[in-house]
């Protein structure tokens, strides 16, 4: 019988096969090649931290400043890294703090485990300290949860945990362990990794009629267009892809999400997708014969008005999650499968073409929208600068090669709309839940993910209020995170449908911001502020070339609106260049 | 134009502590009011199923039925419509025994209506129908004159005509499948020309 009041809180020397189960845990993490974990410790977890005093050598253990810090920053490491992220919090606030980033990680399909200690398992449902109800309160937001009240289940939840968060349609994952299990002795057998689990398929079987039937359809294609999200960099999928659109000749966007799967100079990439994305795909999706949607979730900001969207294309979708299928949008092909095995099968399939006309109508829109909006925002008129001439900079020092980690907002959909990528996860932002205050700390996580790479989180001066208790944690540990401030006073996405469709009555959009500089340098970190165009390239220079964190803070247009823009409720052909057209 | 209709839904999965919870949520985050929910064991040592009723439109219905397939612990998830179930609700009446006792009309009726008695005492008697919902809401009426003091009714359990149980397809979910390296494609093994890459 286990003990369940125990009379300290650190283990006596285990046998060679009894070991606790906090040391099962760490244990667990080693046999499936966690290197770092983000965590925050606390009463119902301190069994496990104890534990990791001695596995110090082995796991590199990021004390951030808060817990949502800790999952953005796991999920910026599985962005940037393609691995599982990892997170330790506390029960009751420890855990409850940990929502936002799982409904993030849970909409953005980003692989998470997090362990979350709980009170001792006789305590459950006594309110006790710090107790809350994790498992239930976490389940919309969790792929899996578990809660585990002896220790002899954690080998084996754990490598269920592991095995859930990665396969198939990637998610957060979330185990709670009540704090006798965490300090019970049991004997332990070695860890095994977990590779099936009976109820739970991860790829749906490849249905070979459906590919045929899809390659049909684009072979007989005037028109085709291939829109492609996450999927592809989730599957790994991204040679796969490239030769799939290469053979067929097929002009392709990409969602917010699956931005930086091909090169943004692919002679076939013509941009992206969704309410602030580009003119020619918008439009063009209602003018194609075939869609073929590839990893993509028909997301409401990538379709507009649902019965406005592609009414006239025949719509293959590939998607490893059969759910996805006929969701939003009704499918004519439904191609189940991992794409990284469905694109080959269907590249055998497809001849050979090329589409010069279909794809000059997409450059023709590309030149109408260079015209109206992007020469404008890139070469500005005004004094003031603007961000996409900022982000046009730091494209010329970058490359194309840094990994670019967004907040939430108009600094998002500028970066995104003009930031050069080269390769595969580079582009790391909170998509789906659009989640401010999420880039500081994943880019944090993500300086881990990659640690060759230059990363450069781009933040709003709303978003970095929100989490920027996390200059703390780079203060400790130095990561190396560029940090580009774009400071327009404003919570300027709200501020820009305030005044496009609220009449300008500006409802607490106007956010003052402390001297970001002088925050930086009390956590120990370099900064500098610019507002005149002849020092930004210098600027970029010095935040780029500087050894460690550095934070530019750049000053920029109070009132300049993102567009194009599909306002609410219209089609995407709808889309407008400018506000004059609303 | 698509009417909302009654749907049956089937849910078979392991036996796991919160997962009720887990498929409840599905429904109630779309505001959908679940009708009736029954969870009982199958034919099958360690299956547990799950019977839903609710009222909507096909399409819903079929997309809820993924998302609850998507959940780790489900093994499968079918819907029907009435026509394609075979099922019964059990209902309890709970009426005083002195107007059974002098009531002879009482008596006949019970008779008529399939009840049998589950428990006699002096002051009260239980009676238990098994049947479609509208046969044991006709009886609530028929006694209601008569001092009809509780009624209870059960969640609908219901068998689908079509199904040949769930053993067979258990091992088709038993089946180890193979390791990541291997592509999981039951075609690409076949020697056809195109799914040999």
């Amino acid at each position: 019988m286990e003990t369940l009041t125990p009379k300290k809180e650190t283990q006596p020397a285990p046998a060679a096969t009894t070991i606790t189960g906090s040391k099962a845990v760490l244990e667990a993490f080693l046999a499936e090649g966690v290197d770092t974990v983000f965590g925050y410790p606390g009463g119902a977890i301190m069994p496990i931290y104890d534990a990791l005093y001695d596995y110090n050598e082995k796991l590199k253990h990021i004390l951030v400043r808060h817990e949502q810090g800790a999952i953005h920053a796991a999920q910026g490491f599985a962005r940037a890294s393609g691995r599982t992220g990892v997170v330790f919090a506390t029960s009751g606030p420890g855990a409850t703090n940990l929502v936002t980033g799982l409904a993030d990680a849970m909409i953005d399909s980003t692989p998470v485990v997090c362990i979350t200690g709980q009170v001792f398992a006789h305590l459950l449902g006594t309110d006790a300290f710090q107790e809350t109800d994790v498992i239930n309160i976490t389940t919309p937001v969790t792929k899996w949860n578990y809660q585990v009240t002896d220790a002899t289940e954690i080998p084996h939840v754990l490598a269920k945990a592991f095995y859930i968060a990665k396969s198939g349609r990637p998610g957060p994952v979330l185990v709670d362990i009540t704090k006798n299990a965490q300090l019970q002795l049991f004997e332990y057998s070695g860890y095994q990794k977990c590779a099936h689990i009976r109820s739970y398929r991860p790829k749906p079987i490849i249905r070979k009629e459906y590919v045929e039937e899809a390659a049909a359809l684009i072979n007989k294609a005037e028109k085709p267009f291939v829109i492609f999200g996450q999927g592809v960099i989730l599957g790994k999928a991204e040679k796969e892809f490239k030769q799939f659109i290469e053979k067929a000749g097929i002009p392709a966007a990409w969602t917010i999400m699956g931005m930086s799967a091909i090169p943004t100079d692919h002679p076939l990439a013509v941009g992206m997708l969704g309410m602030h994305g580009n003119y020619g795909p918008n439009v063009l999706t209602n003018e194609c014969d075939v869609l073929i949607a590839v990893g993509m979730r028909f997301d409401d900001r990538v379709t507009g008005r649902l019965d406005k969207y592609a009414k006239q294309a025949k719509v293959i979708h590939l998607d490893i999650d059969p759910s996805e299928i006929d969701k939003n949008v009704k499918v004519d092909v439904p191609v189940w499968g991992d794409c990284k095995e469905t694109l080959p099968l269907l590249t055998r399939l497809v001849e050979q073409k090329v589409y010069p006309q279909w794809l000059q109508k997409f450059k023709d829109y590309q030149q109408k929208e260079e015209e109206k909006v992007i020469h404008e925002e890139l070469n500005p008129t005004t004094e003031i600068l603007t961000m996409g001439e900022v982000i046009s900079s730091l494209n010329e020092l970058t490359k194309g090669n840094a990994v670019i980690v967004t907040d939430v907002g108009q600094h998002q959909m500028v970066a995104c709309r003009y930031a050069k990528y080269n390769q595969s996860r580079s582009n790391i932002t909170s998509g789906g839940l659009g989640t401010m205050g999420y880039a500081l700390p994943a880019a944090i996580g993500a300086s881990y993910g990659a640690p060759d790479r230059t990363i450069v989180a781009i933040i709003g001066d709303g978003g970095f209020q929100m989490t920027l208790q996390e200059l703390g944690t780079i203060m400790q540990f130095k990561p190396n995170v560029k940090l580009l401030i774009l400071n327009n006073n404003f919570l300027g996405m709200v501020r820009q449908w305030q005044q496009l469709f609220h009449e300008k009555r500006y409802s607490f959009v106007d956010i003052q911001s402390p001297d970001f500089v002088q925050v930086a340098k009390g956590f120990g970190i370099p900064g500098k502020s610019v507002s005149k165009r002849e020092d930004l390239a210098t600027a970029l220079q010095e935040l780029l070339n500087s050894k460690g964190t550095f934070l530019l803070e750049v000053m920029v247009g109070k009132e300049n609106n993102v567009f194009p823009m599909v306002p609410q409720g219209r089609g995407v052909a709808e889309i407008v260049l400018s506000k004059e057209e609303i | 134009m698509q009417t909302k209709k009654e749907y049956t839904i089937t849910v078979y999965t392991e036996n796991q502590v919160g997962l009720l919870n887990r498929i409840a949520i599905i429904f109630s985050r779309r505001k959908i009011n679940i009708e009736s929910l029954n969870t009982s064991p199958t034919e099958v040592d360690s299956v547990h199923r799950f019977t839903i009723v609710i009222n909507e439109f096909e399409d819903v219905v079929r997309k809820l039925c993924r998302q609850i397939e998507k959940q780790v612990e489900v093994l499968k998830a079918y819907y029907n419509t009435e026509e394609e179930i075979v099922w019964q609700e059990l209902a309890l009446y709970k009426v005083p025994t002195d107007v059974i006792a002098t009531e002879v009309k009482v008596e006949r009726l019970l008779r008529q209506n399939g009840a049998h008695t589950v428990v006699i005492r002096k002051d009260y008697t239980v009676f238990a129908v098994a049947g479609h919902r509208e046969e044991t809401e006709a009886l609530i009426k028929v006694l209601e004159p008569y001092g009809l003091i509780e009624f209870v009714r059960s969640a609908r359990v219901a068998i689908i005509k079509g199904s040949s149980g769930f053993h067979e397809r258990l091992k088709e979910f038993e089946y180890m499948e193979p390791g990541e390296e291997a592509i999981e494609n039951e075609f690409l093994d076949k020697n056809e020309e195109i799914f040999t890459m």
